[in-house]
């Protein structure tokens, strides 16, 4: 039984016939130690997904219309609150994009981090566990760095005590959802290490959420690529770098720019993502895929197996051999 | 940090001195000879003399400022035209009275509208924050002469639950005080609503969810601390506001407070008590500030490192 298993996820915002589906029919499932990771641009409904699985989408706005999360078995969809409030930062820790902001400015972190530990480790929620976590996210002189407000620290030392924070329950998986997009380039290495550190010392589960695929390299072991609300490929992280299928995930991995080569223009691709409400007909990439046919906007296509353990939302992906293949790595 | 302070104390000082002077000055320009006042209409021209000399009328304006001026930087208040008793003395004897009813009246609004902010943000657009976006409209129109005479009539004298009038204890508070809650707990629910909505929508408090924290502990530990920082500042300022609401109230109840004494003396054109309780007023006006400047600095710690 995997860890996480989510089954043909839909999450619509708004009611009736102006409803919106912003996650439509998501299925991902991830084992226990494995580090999978969701890549999209922005709105293609990553972060709704990742955010779904501790079901930390404000419903009102938001309604899980919908399809099965199953963490080690038990839907999160129809647990109870008090059960939710077990699996939130329990068996299911989250680490988010700005750490400046996640945190409560009026707490001391050293408070913030024992609070965590009072929720799930009632036992353990003490100075010298908080300073243990602390050390263990890289934070020097941790014993006089509890006591600062988070303004007091710089972003980088504000996502490691996030991490600390997000480990005081020991989570079987760990969610980080953009958690280098704030942060100086010098810095987001530092945190994907210890990120990729940490995985491995405390073997948990990590499920990371970026829009650049460039920057994990070889941190995670599966990735899917998701384009307006749906799963277009899904693979080896391996596989995929180095041998797309899909016209996005192609398109994607070529807008990453290399070092080694030196370009007048970075790559982009053309238009930009559909907004969820006003996603174009059959295949949502087709206005914007270099190798669209005409049957592309009349048939939306399913999410087909295809050799390799790996699947493709896209008939034609066979047929592009042209596509230029890409190994690059951050 | 003390450098801070010493500034705030410098221009609260220019404040009460900015105060003193005007007061003085308009309290001049009030026609009627402050003599005729004192003695009575039948008053013979000696007498009237006398009063004259006695307290300097006879003297240039910028001159009786001046004596003012000093008698107030000595601490010296004067004596009342009327009872004779000193200002100080008069003011200090009616201050517990006018303290205890502001002082409940505050507790009894923070208690209703701490929680009707926090909870109409969180139950926004719902039905129950709808009746109270109507009843803090309500509250927030009322004029408070007409509130306190008509509670005083409805609730005392008709049903009895209260004391109707004067000062014989506990009891005889809270109508006054909740006459002046209900004037102004609906600014303050919607004052807690619209931040407290505001802080809802901030990641720590997606944060603080994604932690496992029961909904309790979201709204009233990490959203609330953060919504009560301006909360807190009007507040500060509105104990000024609350004087003037104390000033009707205390009348209407006839409370022996600062508010029956301010309004005695202007009818009588008691004029070292007028102006005894307009500085005492700036003084609590000025005082409250510099309190809510060093509460600030404890509710939100950000303050400290910007000062």
């Amino acid at each position: 039984m995997p860890l996480l298993e989510i089954k043909n996820l839909q999450i619509e915002f708004g009611a009736g016939v102006r409803a919106v589906r912003a996650v439509d029919g998501v299925s991902l499932s991830l084992e226990a130690g494995k580090t999978l990771c969701l890549v999209g641009e922005s709105g293609s409904g990553k972060s709704i997904t990742a955010l779904s699985i501790a079901k930390l989408v404000p419903s009102p706005p938001a309604r899980y219309v919908g399809g099965e999360i199953l963490l080690e078995g038990l839907d999160v969809l129809k647990m109870s609150s008090s059960e939710l409030r077990d699996v939130r930062g329990g068996l299911v820790s989250y680490v988010f994009q700005e750490p400046g902001a996640s945190l409560n400015p009026v707490f001391r972190v050293g408070a913030q981090i024992k609070e965590s530990l009072q929720y799930h480790r009632p036992e353990a929620a003490n100075d010298t566990e908080v300073i243990r976590l602390l050390k263990l996210v890289g934070i020097s002189a941790p014993e006089s760095r509890m006591r600062n407000y988070p303004h007091e620290m710089s972003g980088g030392m504000q996502q490691r005590v996030m991490i600390a924070m997000a480990l005081a329950s020991q989570p079987k998986l760990l969610v980080a959802d953009e958690p280098t997009t704030a942060l100086d380039v010098t810095i987001q290495a530092q945190i994907i290490e210890l990120l990729s550190d940490l995985r491995l010392k405390l073997g948990m589960a990590v499920l990371f959420i970026t829009h650049n695929l460039g920057i994990l390299g070889d941190l995670a072991d599966n990735v899917a690529v998701m384009y307006a609300g749906q799963i277009v490929e899904r693979g080896t992280m391996r596989e995929v770098l180095q041998r797309p299928i899909h016209p996005y995930t192609r398109s994607l991995i070529q807008s990453v720019p290399a070092l080694d080569i030196e370009v007048e223009r970075l790559t982009a691709i053309p238009g930009t993502v559909p907004l969820s409400g006003a996603f174009p007909s059959g295949c949502r990439f087709h206005p914007r895929c270099p190798i669209a046919q005409p049957a592309c906007s009349s048939r939306m296509p399913d999410l087909a197996d295809v050799p390799n353990g790996r699947a493709v939302r896209c008939p034609f992906w066979d047929s592009s051999g042209n596509a230029r293949t890409t190994s690059r790595k951050a | 940090m003390l450098f801070r302070l010493s500034s705030r104390l410098f221009w609260s000082a220019v404040t009460l001195l900015g105060t003193a002077v005007l007061t003085f000055l308009l309290v001049n320009a009030v026609p009627g000879d402050v003599a005729r006042v004192i003695a009575g209409p039948k008053a013979s021209a000696d007498v009237i003399k006398a009063i004259h000399t006695k307290f300097h009328l006879d003297e240039p304006i910028w001159k009786r400022l001046g004596y003012h001026l000093n008698d107030l930087a000595h601490g010296d208040l004067g004596q009342s035209f009327v009872t004779e008793q000193p200002v100080a003395e008069a003011i200090l004897t009616r201050l517990p009275t006018t303290a205890a009813v502001s002082a409940l009246a505050i507790v009894m609004w923070m208690l209703l509208a701490v929680p009707l902010g926090v909870l109409t943000a969180k139950y926004s657009g719902s039905w129950f924050d709808r009746i109270v976006l109507v009843l803090s409209t309500l509250s927030l129109s009322l004029p408070a002469f007409w509130l306190a005479r008509m509670l005083q009539y409805s609730l005392s004298y008709k049903l009895g639950w209260f004391p109707v009038a004067g000062f014989r204890g506990f009891s005889h508070l809270l109508l006054p005080a909740a006459t002046l809650a209900l004037l102004t707990v609906g600014y303050y629910a919607r004052l807690v609503h619209s931040n407290m909505t505001e802080v809802l929508n901030s990641p720590y408090i997606r944060a603080a969810r994604a932690k496992g924290a029961s909904e309790t502990a979201v709204l009233f530990k990490h959203g609330l601390r953060n919504a009560m920082i301006p909360v807190i500042t009007v507040l500060g300022m509105d104990v000024a506001g609350l004087l003037g609401g104390v000033l009707f109230v205390e009348n209407v109840f006839a409370l022996p407070g600062i508010g029956t004494l301010a309004v005695q003396s202007v009818f009588n054109l008691d004029v070292p008590v007028i102006m005894g309780t307009v500085m005492f007023s700036a003084v609590i006006v000025v005082g409250a500030n510099l309190v809510v400047d060093v509460l600030y600095r404890w509710i939100d710690p950000r303050i400290k490192s910007a000062a």
